[in-house]
């Protein structure tokens, strides 16, 4: 047998001791985890942890292991939302399948938790346009998905939105750039598999009965068009606009979830002037980046922009407070020891894992917004985390506990 | 249903390089036409020029006599079957046929009719009510099939649709194929580098090379009279082997003694120095069991046997022969291009199963030099092609697809289109 694995994959190596001569469905359940948040697989799947990490691994053909394995591998290196995979087994005795190992990604769920329960307002819409997003970012990159459907995405809550993540490779091709007929086809597959998974659902009485399954697939189409439009047109207008006209685009773009790259700007002897941007493929990172920069937290976008304003108001408070202007990067670190982690510690034992720790940050930051409004006075953070505690974080299912912190819980 | 017709049809990449080039081809109503090649030879970009995934740099796709070019791939009513089926666990096997009906919200007694006609033909009806989870392997793709139909394509498209199943299913899912081609009647155009699969499925298969047409012709004709040493080399398994050869008067002199030609191959490979000949391994014998009556048609020569292998119920002799260098790289070449380690100048030739020939020996063959094709080393080209005969084969291989195209209608198992005609239009073409 043969492992390869990505650098750096010191922490898949505990992995090489499982049974790879033996079939996936042979594997000793003790060594497998089971895990809701999955869509339909046409392969045989299975979770295991090592380390307090989850890991999914896929029974397939050894020529769509290795392509997938670099395809996935190439993605994360653009930053384009997909899974991270480690590492695929090959020359498994007895002519037996390749194994394709992914990270499994925390904090995610799936289509068929999302729209079987609705829950605030991820509404079906909120949904389908976080995959059309995806979908547009791939196509921007040249990714052709070949099997875009809710099975293969994922769903992440960010500061109370979603981002989605490609999950499944296996049949996406890498171009230089996409023809008319590759997008059509993939959005049209698209469309034509969220309307059947949708309707699986309805047979399996799991669907909100407000939910039609052909009007929301047909909407896919619709969607995809004219977040296409908005991301790739050229504007033509008068050079005395140029400016506001600019940076209305970049607005409306960021608003999008894009970030610029490239801004052309042609003007003709007539006085008018041609608009292209260029739209970042990868995910806007810019406050993850100085986020991290600042306390070393890895949290997603918009959960990062909600929590650097927090340590803003915070240093502002300091500041303010001793009358002398705090380093930034001492600021976070006493944010990351007086504001974010005593939050996250007195998260109680049996709700840890139901979100991520940005997140229920995130919620309680709204939750002290809501009770000092109905106060009429800023009650604080120690008080709305405990009434977040104690009445909102309930209500976010057992069953979306995240895997590692179930394996963690268990050792 | 409809025929496909590509009339010089050229995909040029940014870099300039033409994966297909200035191929032309037509397709029959209701025919089964593969088309197969090594990697890079432009079969897969074909297919993605007839679906609409590739734009056409030049040359017209006329798909059921309407041009398709600037089409979109929905616009074009074609199906590409498997490609990433995936089966709904809530929904029954009706419904996971129907569903694509559904999504264009057509009239249920309508979706009950187009189910249970594919279910039919599909041998499903048993298997209706159930979930897809109580399905074998072979009837899961079977209801990814049951999609396809009741779409009520102009044709299926298959790309490598068994490349990623085991053996068994391999085979298992190649007959159904076949079989639901022939029922259906309807246009199918299927990728394949696989040349087995390509001889066991097609009404014709289109041989690619670099992005251009080698032959089109029946399996028969392509495997009995290839146009050139590429297509020869490629169809046939094990393959044909290539021996160096010279003329003298009707005789070729070769590495297993001469061979004699008659007087119509004698004058076409005239005025070469230096020849290549082709012959396959089932046209030789262990010369000791050839029949008295057969022995005068051929040749007799003697060689050492590097190595036998026996198979029960077939057996093959491994006989190392000399090849001048030129020869010797012009084969790696080939080979190389083939994907195939076969072709080295090394024959492997054909015995009975029941042959004493023994490894390390000596022995003595017999030739059948009736068969053998002779090609002209520089150009490739196949210099004793009877291209009269190979028609006859071609034509041989069309009736008996009209006959079992109707063989099946008079069965009631051919799907009818709305206009009712399709599988007729089919048995006609």
């Amino acid at each position: 047998m043969r492992y390869l694995f990505r650098p750096p994959a010191t922490d898949g190596a505990g992995l090489l001791s499982l049974p790879w001569h033996l079939p996936l469905e042979q594997w000793d359940p003790e060594l497998l985890l089971e895990v809701p948040q999955r869509g339909i697989s046409r392969h045989v799947v299975r979770f295991t942890a090592q380390d307090g990490h989850v890991y999914a691994l896929k029974e397939i053909s050894e020529p769509l292991a290795r392509h997938e394995y670099a395809l996935l591998g190439q993605f994360e290196e653009e930053g384009l939302p997909s899974v991270s995979v480690l590492g695929i087994c090959v020359d498994r005795p007895g002519g037996q399948d390749a194994v394709l190992v992914t990270r499994y990604l925390e904090y995610s769920m799936s289509y068929r938790y999302l729209f079987s329960r609705p829950y605030g307002d991820h509404s079906a819409d909120q949904l389908l346009d976080t995959m059309v997003v995806l979908l547009v970012r791939l196509h921007l990159a040249g990714v052709f998905w070949g099997d875009c459907s809710l099975s293969n995405t994922l769903f992440r809550l960010d500061a109370g939105a979603f981002t989605a993540y490609l999950v499944d490779a296996e049949t996406s091709e890498r171009h230089l750039e996409l023809s008319p007929g590759q997008r059509h086809y993939d959005v049209d597959l698209a469309r034509e598999r969220v309307g059947a998974e949708l309707l699986d659902l309805q047979f399996g009485e799991l669907l909100p009965v407000d939910v039609d399954p052909i009007e929301v697939a047909d909407s896919l189409p619709v969607r995809y068009a004219a977040l296409w439009h908005e991301v790739t047109r050229e504007e033509v207008f008068a050079l005395d606009e140029q400016r506001q006209r600019v940076a209305e685009r970049l607005q409306r773009l960021n608003d999008l979830g894009f970030d610029v790259g490239e801004i052309e700007l042609v003007t003709d002897p007539q006085g008018g002037a041609r608009l292209r941007v260029e739209t970042r493929v990868a995910e806007p990172g810019q406050n993850r980046r100085e986020l991290f920069r600042l306390t070393g937290l890895e949290v997603q976008e918009r959960q990062a922009r909600r929590l650097l304003n927090d340590l803003r108001a915070y240093r502002a408070t300091v500041e303010q407070k001793i009358g002398t202007p705090v380093p930034e990067t001492v600021a976070g670190y006493r944010w990351l020891a007086e504001a974010y982690h005593p939050v996250v510690e007195a998260i109680p034992p049996d709700l840890v894992g139901r979100l991520a720790p940005a997140e229920v940050f995130h919620e309680i930051l709204e939750h002290r917004w809501f009770l000092s409004e109905r106060a009429g006075h800023d009650v604080g953070t120690t008080r709305a985390a405990r009434s977040y505690f104690d009445t909102v974080l309930p209500r976010t299912p057992k069953e979306l506990t995240t895997p590692s912190v179930i394996v963690g819980g268990r050792d | 249903m409809a025929s496909i017709e590509m009339r010089n049809i050229v995909k040029q990449y940014g870099d300039g390089f033409p994966a297909v080039n200035d191929v032309s081809l037509d397709i029959a109503d209701g025919e089964f036409m593969i088309l197969v090649g090594p990697s890079g030879c432009g079969k897969s970009t074909l297919l993605r020029m007839i679906v609409g995934l590739e734009d056409i740099t030049s040359g017209d796709m006329v798909i059921g006599g309407k041009r398709v070019n600037d089409l979109a791939p929905r616009d074009r009513n074609l199906s590409m079957v498997f490609q990433n089926y995936a089966l709904y666990p809530h929904m029954s096997v009706y419904e996971n046929i129907a569903f694509p009906l559904r999504l264009s919200k057509t009239p249920d007694d309508e979706v009950r009719r187009r189910v249970t006609e594919a279910a039919d033909v599909l041998e499903l009806n048993e298997h209706l009510d159930r979930k897809p989870a109580n399905l074998s392997g072979g009837q899961r793709q079977r209801v990814a099939m049951g999609r396809a139909i009741v779409r009520q394509a102009e044709a299926f498209l298959f790309d490598e649709p068994l490349s990623n199943l085991d053996a068994k299913l391999r085979g298992q899912m190649r007959t159904e194929i076949s079989r639901l081609q022939r029922r259906l009647g309807i246009t199918t155009v299927y990728v394949t580098h696989d040349q087995t699969e390509a001889m066991t499925l097609g009404d014709r298969v289109c041989v690619l090379r670099k992005g251009k047409i080698q032959q089109v012709a029946s399996p028969r004709e392509l495997y009995e009279q290839p146009v050139n040493l590429f297509v020869a080399g490629f169809i046939g398994s094990p393959p044909m082997n290539f021996l160096p050869a010279t003329l003298e008067g009707n005789r070729l002199q070769t590495p297993f003694g001469p061979i004699e030609l008659d007087e119509r191959r004698a004058a076409a490979v005239q005025g070469r120095d230096l020849l290549l000949v082709g012959i396959r391994p089932e046209y030789f014998e262990d010369a000791s069991l050839v029949d008295e009556a057969k022995r005068p048609l051929g040749s007799v020569f003697r060689a050492r046997v590097d190595v036998t292998e026996w198979l029960g119920d077939s057996q093959y002799a491994y006989i190392p022969y000399d090849a001048p260098d030129a020869i010797r790289d012009q084969l790696r070449d080939l080979s190389r291009e083939l994907d195939s380690e076969a072709l080295r100048t090394q024959a492997i030739v054909s015995i009975d199963a029941t042959s004493r020939i023994r490894e390390g020996r000596e022995a003595e063959f017999w030739l059948d030099s009736r068969k053998v094709h002779v090609f002209d080393p520089q150009s490739g080209e196949n210099l004793t092609r009877d291209a009269e005969a190979g028609a006859r084969l071609t034509q041989l291989a069309n009736e008996d697809r009209v006959e079992q195209v109707q063989e099946a209608q008079s069965q009631g198992h051919t799907i009818s289109d709305d206009s009712g005609t399709g599988a007729h239009r089919a048995g006609a073409a």
